[in-house]
């Protein structure tokens, strides 16, 4: 049943953003239905597959798992901003060319995910990649050009290549 | 990792200068994809709009005493409460069955139950409100009484005299059964030197696919056309059975298909749910929205395999296999579902199993029976992964018995890559084909004598290595054979109009869908190569019914080889005609011009005459200047369908290189190799990438994914947190090669690769784990999923 309503204000990409919520409400339900941000998407709503990743205060966060009354005060990125800022631009790049996706559906998260390995470590290993990268479910590629993109990335960012 | 920059890959002989055939052009959508841009049925918002939850039955099988909605129909922001019985006034019911499969027979079905619940799963009430949490909360407040009835869902059991019939009119729990009898098998057996038998398991299991169902549908009154926003693969052929229900003719009827997360045959059906959201629309004369939630999608989205097959193989000391025997037997759940049937994959089971070989002496019984489970049906590579695993599991099992090596083996038995065109045993026609070639280079790519050295020296280790092949052939693009005989309204042909814009660029409308395996890209680079424009002028539109021609939509592997083919045949026509207008604006003859690039040129010398913006600017603009008489026609409508073979099989090898623990029962895969003759290779990155996806779906099944059921039919696992899926971590890298087989039915050559990976992936984990493990004394382990648990218990350590 609904609960009551709550007040928030947070920075969503960028903007501000002062909504009421209900208190049951999903971070990711709130970010699709409420601010029409789609990019973002629900696979399994239990944490598992990755789909509904996001930024809040810079910490990897599935969407499903957080309530948006959480998000007060916070910072949350999502795929949007994230690509709208550029900061992923050579990750999308060697996606696209490696063909590194096929429906998409994970993608946005898989990005996310990405990104958040390659600010970590310089050119981590394929394998530290498949690990950093397991709690995100990709059921069209089988994951060989995932990798190959996200490695490519980092050692064309680390100057390598 | 470098990524490799797009370049002629030397794979078709249609690969020369200005041709696109052959390249790994990267497609043009994912962009959008990557940016959160995309368009998916789930995103889909309308005025209007309201949301359907649905009450499932918790039962197995139950009769449905009375439904209590009084507190439903009050909750906060609920539009309607509709029961099956009510619905049933809207929509008729169905009955999945084909006349091709002789015998086949099935229950009618209803949008939602009526009067009885037949799986733990099963709609039996929905309910509208303006929200989806709304109509969750009050699916909770609606009280159906029940009477439990018994579940049948052991297979075995099925067919007994004492277990109940679930749908009495028909007499028995038997849907399907078909048998085949070729060569003389028991003087097959009574050659061979040794004989095998097994009995091979294969776990019920489903496609998980990212973006769950989902379908918007849009009654519109005052237009008289439901407009329904569906992810599927085949969106004229539920066009037809959204008209055939809702009493509608089909041009009232559009369907609307744009990204899509995911199909793998899971949304090449129509499902009952999606029916009652048609319903749904029609009789609030609005727009209705569902999409499946993950516990949904477990326990109604199609569920397959699930096979029990006993098998023989007949082996002389030198390698030749004399017969071959086997006996399917497969659940499918309370309904054989619509349109495709649930005999499908039985049937492919009992023609694809000694496909790869010449022994003459065959015979196979295939029995398809009734259960109170979800309903099971055509999921990606329908029968191959059962078919490959049960032969070369018997392959292997057959070497290892007489002492000689899987890999001679295979080549004493294959097809010569110069016999065809041939006929197998079960009665397939192959065209050509090239299993040698193919054993060959994968051999070479694993570098197979240093990998089996490297095994045997870390045996003495006690590290425990296997080596797993499986030579393998593959269905694709089907011809009517496949439904339009068996009276199924789904196109065997396709079609693409392409359209000269008034700025020399190219609209190309295909009757084939995009479901991420890059059917739009395929079709750009048939349509830029063969009409001669460079490939960013190609725009592809697909998934709309009312703007696409006629045709099958994306399944058994048949986007690139008959929708590129009718794209490719479409460009040329579109060219012809483009010449004949510029012949005309310059006074020259046709033939003596061509397009390359998007201008207009002298064929022999490739000097540049006009470009395509010019020819169309005058054509469009300027028709006034054009000779009396003379209508040029820029837009051209071309079709395509196989007719001379009912499939173009190809065919292919995979092999998988693991290691078992044999304390834990782990198995850690640490390289896959595949090589795959789908013919002509259109894009080679995209053929890859298909190769690579479907072999990590056939290592869940060999491996992990199994949708458990208690005797009760209470589906155990029905998330993702129980149900196991490959990840990341697990997978290893798949190294792909090829050998090129075009078809000379199409002027392409191209044949499908789609479901190559997950058609041999399965057999040869298997045979891996069981090579790694035989010298252990372990008894082959022939049930998949290949658990730890049953690695340790095939070891005797539990």
């Amino acid at each position: 049943m609904p609960g009551r309503a709550v007040e928030i204000r947070l920075r969503v990409n960028g903007e501000a953003v002062h909504e009421r919520v209900d208190a049951r409400r999903t971070l990711v339900d709130f970010l699709r239905e409420e601010l029409g941000l789609t990019g973002t998407h629900i696979g399994c709503e239990q944490g598992v597959c990755g789909s509904c990743t996001v930024l809040v205060d810079d910490a990897v966060v599935r969407g499903c798992l957080m309530l948006a009354v959480q998000c007060d005060g916070a910072r949350v990125d999502t795929i949007e901003g994230i690509s709208d800022s550029g900061a992923i631009a050579d990750l999308q790049d060697a996606f696209a060319r490696r063909n590194a996706l096929q429906c998409g559906f994970c993608t946005p998260g898989m990005l996310i995910g990405a990104q958040d390995l390659l600010r970590r470590r310089e050119i981590p290993s394929r394998d530290a990649i498949r690990e950093h990268l397991s709690g995100n479910y990709c059921r069209c590629t089988g994951y060989h050009a995932i990798v190959d993109a996200v490695e490519s990335v980092a050692q064309k960012r680390a100057g390598r290549i | 990792m470098k990524i490799a920059d797009d370049q002629p890959s030397g794979l078709s002989a249609l690969d020369r200068p200005n041709s696109y055939i052959g390249r790994s052009v990267p497609r043009p959508n994912l962009t959008r994809l990557m940016q959160g841009r995309g368009q998916y049925v789930s995103d889909v918002v309308l005025p209007r709009m309201v949301h359907a939850a649905f009450v499932r039955s918790p039962h197995a099988h139950a009769r449905i005493k009375a439904i209590a909605t009084g507190a439903a129909k009050e909750s906060p922001g609920v539009v309607a409460v509709v029961t099956g019985a009510e619905l049933a006034a809207v929509i008729t019911p169905w009955v999945g069955v084909l006349t091709h499969l002789k015998g086949i027979k099935s229950a009618p079905q209803h949008a939602i139950a009526v009067e009885r619940a037949c799986w733990q799963g099963e709609a039996v009430c929905a309910v509208v409100a303006r929200s989806r949490a709304q109509a969750e909360d009050a699916c909770a407040l609606v009280e159906v009484d029940y009477d439990v009835l018994a579940a049948v869902t052991d297979p075995e059991t099925a067919l007994e005299e004492t277990t109940p019939v679930i749908h009495p009119e028909l007499g028995d729990n038997l849907t399907f059964e078909r048998s085949l009898n070729a060569g003389d098998v028991d003087k097959g057996f009574a050659a061979a030197d040794a004989i095998v038998a097994a009995t091979f398991m294969f776990g019920r299991h489903t496609g998980v696919t990212n973006e769950p169902r989902a379908i918007v549908a849009d009654w519109n009154p005052a237009e008289a056309r439901l407009t329904v926003y569906q992810g599927t693969q085949a969106p004229h052929m539920t066009q037809n059975l959204f008209a055939k229900h809702l009493d509608l003719e089909e041009r009232q009827v559009r369907v609307i298909t744009k990204d899509v997360g995911g199909s793998f045959g899971i949304k090449v059906h129509i499902y009952a749910d999606e029916m009652a959201i048609a319903a749904l629309s029609k009789l609030l004369r609005r727009p209705v929205k569902f999409v499946a939630d993950r516990f949904e999608s477990f326990s109604t989205d199609i569920h397959a395999r699930d096979h029990r097959v006993t098998a023989r193989i007949g082996v002389k000391r030198d390698g030749v296999i004399t017969a071959f025997e086997i006996d399917d037997l497969t659940g499918i759940g309370p309904y054989s579902v619509y349109p495709r049937t649930s005999g499908i994959e039985a049937n492919q089971v009992v023609n694809l199993v000694g496909g790869p070989y010449t022994c003459p002496n065959y015979r196979a019984r295939a029995r398809v029976v009734f259960q109170n489970k979800n309903v099971m049906c055509q999921y990606r590579a329908v029968g191959h992964p059962i078919a490959t695993a049960v032969t070369e599991g018997l392959v292997e099992l057959a070497a290892a018995e007489i002492g000689m090596d899987p890999a001679a083996l295979r080549r004493r038995n294959l097809y010569a890559d110069d016999a065809y065109p041939a006929t197998s045993a079960a009665g397939l026609k192959f065209e050509g084909l090239s299993h040698h070639a193919s054993l060959d280079k994968l051999l070479a790519m694993m570098d197979y004598a240093a990998l089996r050295a490297e095994q045997a020296r870390l045996r003495a280790r006690g590290v425990h290595r296997g080596i797993g092949l499986a030579s393998f052939i593959e269905v694709t693009n089907p011809s009517a054979a496949f439904y339009g005989v068996g009276g199924a309204r789904i196109s065997s042909q396709d079609g693409a109009t392409l359209r000269l814009d008034a700025t020399g660029a190219v609209f190309c409308h295909s009757g084939v869908t995009e479901q991420g395996q890059g059917a739009e890209s395929v079709l750009a680079q048939c349509v830029a190569s063969s009409f001669g424009v460079p490939i960013e002028r190609v725009r592809v539109v697909t998934g709309d019914t009312d703007n696409v021609p006629y045709g099958g939509g994306t399944w058994a592997s048949r986007a690139a080889g008959i929708g590129g083919e009718a794209a490719w045949q479409a460009g040329k026509a579109l060219r012809a005609n483009v010449l004949a207008a510029a012949a005309s604006i310059l006074q020259a003859d046709p033939a003596a011009l061509d397009i390359r690039a998007g201008v207009v040129v002298d064929a022999d010398t490739g000097r540049e005459r006009m470009g395509l913006d010019e020819v169309a600017r005058i054509v469009y603009f300027r028709p006034d200047t054009l000779p009396p008489g003379f209508q040029p026609e820029f837009l051209v409508t071309r079709h395509y369908v196989p007719r001379g073979w009912p499939f173009a099989f190809t065919n292919g090898v995979q092999a998988s290189y693991l290691e078992v623990d044999i304390k834990t029962g782990q198995i850690a895969l640490l390289k896959h190799w595949c090589v795959e003759d789908c013919g002509t290779v259109i894009n080679p990155q995209l053929v890859d990438e298909q190769i690579r996806g479907g072999i990590v779906q056939g290592v869940g099944a060999a491996l992990f994914e199994h949708c458990l059921y208690d005797e009760d039919g209470q589906l155990l696992n029905g998330n993702m947190m129980d149900y196991l899926v490959p990840m990341a971590g697990e997978m290893p890298d798949i190294e792909i090669g090829h050998v090129v087989t075009p078809t000379a039915e199409s002027e392409l050559g191209a044949k499908g690769a789609g479901e190559a990976g997950t058609a041999g992936a399965p057999a040869c984990v298997m045979n891996a784990v069981n090579d790694a493990l035989r010298p252990l004394g372990a008894a082959p382990i022939l049930t998949m999923p290949i658990t730890p648990e049953r690695v340790l218990r095939a070891l005797g350590k539990v």
